[in-house]
């Protein structure tokens, strides 16, 4: 029997997450591990946004601030679980990516790259100056979600990083998986349409700008996501957050592992993440190497990496 | 795919890490990103400190081994690096914590754990309310606005107008100095701020310039924007007494504002800033000669305060782990704890179980800028 390209992608993205831990000499790497599940669930959105409708955006650390300050906000001013105040995030950052992207995908070209641009410098200045509320640029605490203390009472006891590395990576799993079934959907098949030429896509009767929409709000509450998860998980944040290098990441992230691809896009998230972590030494020239990365694969690898491997070693095959 | 990164990963490391040290104390300071001005001395202060120690045989026979991260200010990556301090290279103590972000996401990390940690950062949230293992060794904000007060109250000054950073430091000490203000009988009469990388403040200053009955102002922030304010302030002739805090307590400052418009500006500074101005008989002369002459032979670059925190908290540690006489995180806890009588950089050190700083606003000294240097007026 062969099984469909997405089964085997969620069958990957399971066994790795669950045989990694046998290799951790310490349990760091589950933190290690985490973060790239948290980055990757940003960058999973991207992958809609970018791979699937072709669109851009530099301002999605905007949306992961809006989720990670509804989780610190929520819970201190409106007595919300910390669970729902996330939930509440990804509908903020629902409800502002369709205001927002509403006029602006109307528009043809790099308006969204700069509009979002602009949202994005937008709401990290709102967190870094509305002191009374965020507690400015020196940040906020964030409470306790509670669910490992629930988990220890059930007799499943995980230390902090281990718990994170398995929540973080099971929304991973989740987020991963609707991605692609949108893929797979009347919907995806839209986006994609227009991805390839918006003009053809019109024709054939695709509402061009509502779906742009649709990947554009979706797009945000996986960033709205991952940003409320890396607040919990961290117990403390600051605007940092939502700056622009974040969003700069997200997007590399997404380009260099293959924005088509949700596994690539993946892939992209863990080097990204661990790089900085094994070039500590390099700490320096970090940003010159992101740099340098991203154009080597823009000139050799446009597709970005693991299509390109893919197709490399399955044209070998042939 | 990601195995093998994680494999590579596990065995770049494992070469990475040298044989098995003695002490092993860790460090995450932002020897880069947009807090490299304060990380940057810290990290070449520890190195150095490290070095010095070593060569006079360590700590209770034994070498210390320093285990230094950068985390480019990012509380993020901070955090990430404070787990792997104590989950990878199992340290027995953090210094580090640049900023109050980073300081604030290693907090929960080192609790969890168990593992003493020392601040380098202002903010008075840091050891406030007290966490059993965290500490920190700059003064707060809370008491440079005390000390700028106090020295207002000396001079009859009542009414003052505040111009305020909107950055983290400027921020926060606007809130700290706002909270205090009414203890001293002091009236603020303008609140204006400006950005961080505005280039121009005449408009608040006009402001301030405007309201009548202000006898003196005061300019809590950071970086390059108090030096355009002290120069802004020189052009309008506000003609009123001009206060700076101790976050532009730096040489770079009389240097960046000109030492015509900064003429007689006052700010709290450490010991450190006026080390060849102090009289023998000061206890922290000796310490502060030592550390500044060591750091500007080393590095070749004028000393800074900052580094002088870094100075501290090494001193503080090694200090503890002397007197506990082992290595373990829980006795260098209490032992820190225990500090008492400590001369550093910024002041003498006494700690106790409900004040994990242990400095008084004696660690501050008042200055005055005149002819492009500095004299103490107390």
């Amino acid at each position: 029997m062969r099984l469909s390209g997405k089964a085997t992608t969620l069958l990957v993205l399971m066994a790795v997450i669950a045989v990694a831990p046998v290799f951790f000499p310490s349990s760091y790497y589950y933190r290690v591990g985490s973060l790239i599940f948290v980055n990757g669930l940003a960058v999973t959105g991207l992958v809609i946004l970018i791979g699937y409708a072709g669109q851009i955006s530099l301002g999605h650390a905007g949306f992961a601030g809006i989720g990670a300050y509804a989780c610190a906000l929520a819970p201190v001013h409106l007595g919300l679980h910390p669970a729902l105040a996330a939930v509440l995030g990804a509908a903020l950052s629902a409800l502002i990516a369709f205001l927002v992207g509403r006029p602006i995908l109307r528009l043809k070209g790099y308006y969204l790259a700069v509009a979002s641009l602009g949202f994005g410098i937008l709401v990290s200045m709102v967190l870094s100056n509305e002191a009374w509320l965020t507690g400015g640029p020196d940040g906020m605490a964030v409470e306790e979600m509670g669910l490992r203390a629930a988990l220890k009472a059930i007799g499943i006891d995980l230390s902090n990083t281990q718990f994170w590395y398995a929540f973080s990576g099971l929304v991973l799993v989740i987020g991963a998986w609707l991605a692609l079934n949108l893929h797979h959907s009347p919907t995806g098949r839209a986006l994609r349409a227009l991805h390839g030429s918006e003009v053809a896509a019109r024709t054939v009767g695709v509402d061009v700008a509502r779906y742009k929409l649709v990947a554009f709000v979706v797009s945000a509450v996986y960033a709205s996501a991952s940003g409320s998860l890396l607040a919990l998980q961290n117990k403390f944040i600051t605007p940092d957050v939502a700056g622009f290098m974040h969003s700069i990441e997200m997007v590399t992230m997404a380009v260099l592992g293959g924005a088509g691809s949700v596994l690539g896009a993946i892939l992209g998230a863990a080097i990204l993440t661990t790089l900085p972590q094994v070039l500590t030494v390099f700490q320096e020239y970090e940003q010159l190497m992101l740099g340098l990365v991203m154009m080597l694969v823009m000139i050799f690898m446009r597709e970005g990496l693991l299509p390109s491997l893919a197709r490399l070693v399955r044209g070998r095959g042939e | 795919m990601k195995l093998f990164t994680t494999t590579a990963l596990a065995l770049v490391l494992g070469l990475a890490a040298p044989a098995l040290a003695d002490i092993k104390v860790g460090a995450t300071v932002s020897e880069t990103g947009p807090a490299s001005f304060l990380g940057d001395p810290e990290a070449k202060t520890l190195k150095l400190l490290v070095e010095e120690i070593n060569a006079a045989g360590g700590v209770n026979g034994e070498k210390i081994e320093l285990v230094l991260y950068d985390d480019g200010g990012d509380p993020n990556k901070a955090r990430t690096f404070a787990t792997r301090l104590v989950e990878d290279d199992e340290v027995i103590a953090v210094i580090g914590g640049t900023t109050t972000g980073t300081s604030m996401a290693i907090i929960p990390v080192l609790e969890d754990a168990e593992i003493p940690f020392i601040s380098l950062a202002g903010a008075i949230e840091i050891i406030d309310p007290v966490r059993p293992h965290t500490f920190k060794t700059p003064h707060t904000d809370r008491m440079a606005c005390a000390k700028i007060f106090e020295d207002m109250k000396a001079n009859g000054y009542t009414k003052i107008g505040l111009i305020s950073g909107s950055d983290g430091f400027g921020a926060s000490m606007r809130k700290q100095c706002l909270e205090i203000v009414a203890d001293y009988g002091i009236e603020v009469l303008a609140d204006e701020t400006y950005g961080p990388t505005d280039a121009d403040m005449t408009p608040q200053l006009t402001n301030i310039k405007g309201k009548d009955g202000i006898q003196a102002v005061l300019n809590p922030g950071f970086g390059q924007g108090p030096a355009i304010v002290t120069r802004n302030y020189a052009q309008l002739a506000v003609g009123l007494p001009l206060y700076q805090s101790h976050g532009v307590a730096s040489d770079g400052f009389i240097e960046l504002a000109g030492a015509e418009a900064a003429e007689g500006v006052r700010l709290p500074g450490t010991a450190l800033l006026v080390a060849g101005l102090l009289p023998e008989s000061d206890p922290q002369r000796a310490v502060v000669t030592a550390y500044k002459d060591a750091y500007e032979k080393a590095t070749g670059k004028p000393v800074s305060t900052f580094g002088g925190y870094a100075h501290d908290a090494l001193r503080i540690l090694v200090d503890a782990i002397s007197r506990a006489g082992s290595a373990e995180p829980s006795a260098i806890r209490d032992a820190i704890e225990a500090t008492s009588g400590l001369v550093g950089t910024t002041g003498t050190v006494t700690m106790s179980a409900e004040d994990h700083l242990g400095l008084d606003l004696s660690a501050f000294r008042m200055l005055e800028i005149e002819n492009g240097g500095w004299k103490i007026v107390e």
